[in-house]
């Protein structure tokens, strides 16, 4: 006979089994295929539109459509949102990068799906809690939308893009992330080891 | 037939549209593919435990790079038309500094974090909502920071161009520092697994 928590532990592997059948994770891709593909992408861009890929500029045309909605005069005050608002005909989310970063949703999902990746979760080590990390990625989001403007693009527009067009500006940009990240890594350990 | 074909007129401004969606495509599948829509993975290129980040950038600039050469030296693209962006010295330097910090306090770059969204990662919702409020603060502070931002202008200027070498050998140098590269990038790896530091 066996005891009622040896039938139950014995039906959680079972229902754990039927869920690792039902959704296989697969692995990664080989970095060197990933980044083939990510260059053959970057390669058509350059092909196809005379431009490379972007991200972050296509929040900038998010919030700068935000900020003219609820006060379109400061809006036109700040020579940073006049900019994107143009002459005012059509809207800043009739953008090139507006477009492709809905793509780039779009291809992730279809990528993780395919995969068995799509799962509600927060990336974090063990070691914090989940209101901690969701701190964390608010203040890392914050200073990274900051700098993407100071240094006029993040690792899409300049790193990927610019490194591709031997860009001075784009090499020694993606130097100082990798220094930046580097050196702030061991204050942040907690947070991912 | 002459590229990059939108400057040379083949399509308008509407169908650009579609070719970014369809491009976006492209690229945020690549990206997930990488692992690039999770940021313990990212970030692990900080502690030296997995340098997938460094493999997967370089291989996709080296990609794109000898790409666009070879396809110009044959007359196919005429690369004066692919769009260079000018450079300012200082703000790139101190931008590219906060925006790593970002990077390793945050867990993604902007587009991995679409990504991440995109593949359920609720951390890069509130990542997300923090690029938002960063460059809402950046535009509302711009007429404060507007000097700087424009200090130490460049104009477009390329690596051939600093050093006086031919673009091409600049491309050879380029890939040969990438190979040294990705050989570098998995003997420290090797070192740190043998250490027994847990990924």
């Amino acid at each position: 006979m066996m005891s009622v928590e040896q039938t139950t532990a014995i039906d959680s592997i079972h229902v754990q089994e039927k869920q690792k059948s039902i959704r296989v994770v697969q692995p990664y891709w080989n970095p060197y295929l990933a980044g083939l593909g990510l260059g053959l992408v970057l390669l058509a861009s350059f092909v196809i539109m005379g431009r490379g890929l972007g991200a972050s500029g296509a929040f900038t045309a998010l919030v700068t459509t935000g900020v003219n909605a609820v006060a379109p005069e400061n809006a036109k005050s700040s020579e940073f949102f006049a900019e994107y608002l143009g002459d005012g005909s059509q809207s800043p989310l009739k953008d090139w990068l507006v477009f492709e970063v809905l793509g780039v949703f779009v291809g992730g999902f279809i990528s993780g799906i395919l995969a068995g990746r799509v799962r509600k979760t927060v990336e974090k080590g063990p070691n914090i809690s989940v209101r901690g990390r969701l701190f964390f990625a608010f203040i890392g989001g914050g200073m990274m939308g900051m700098g993407a403007k100071l240094a006029r693009g993040c690792t899409s527009g300049q790193a990927l893009t610019g490194g591709a067009l031997l860009n001075v500006g784009s090499w020694v940009f993606m130097m100082c992330v990798f220094a930046g990240a580097y050196a702030m890594a061991y204050f942040v350990r907690r947070q991912w080891r | 037939m002459n590229a990059p074909f939108f400057k040379f007129g083949y399509f308008g401004d509407d169908m650009s549209l579609v070719v970014a969606f369809v491009i976006g495509i492209g690229f945020g599948f690549f990206l997930e593919r990488a692992g690039f829509g999770s940021g313990r993975k990212l970030t692990a290129q900080f502690y030296f435990y997995d340098m997938t980040v460094f493999k997967v950038m370089f291989t996709a600039i080296i990609t794109a790079m000898v790409g666009l050469y070879y396809l110009s030296v044959l007359g196919f693209v005429d690369l004066s038309l692919v769009y260079q962006m000018p450079t300012y010295i200082i703000p790139q330097v101190i931008g590219g500094l906060i925006l790593g910090v970002g990077f390793v306090v945050g867990g993604y770059c902007p587009g991995t974090s679409c990504v991440a969204l995109s593949t359920g990662k609720v951390d890069a919702v509130v990542y997300l909502l923090g690029i938002i409020g960063g460059i809402f603060v950046f535009g509302e502070s711009f007429s404060l920071i507007k000097d700087f931002y424009y200090s130490t202008a460049l104009g477009q200027l390329t690596l051939p161009q600093i050093m006086h070498l031919p673009y091409g050998l600049i491309v050879f140098l380029v890939i040969l520092m990438a190979v040294g590269g990705f050989a570098g990038a998995t003997w420290v790896e090797k070192r740190i697994a043998a250490k027994g530091v847990k990924s």
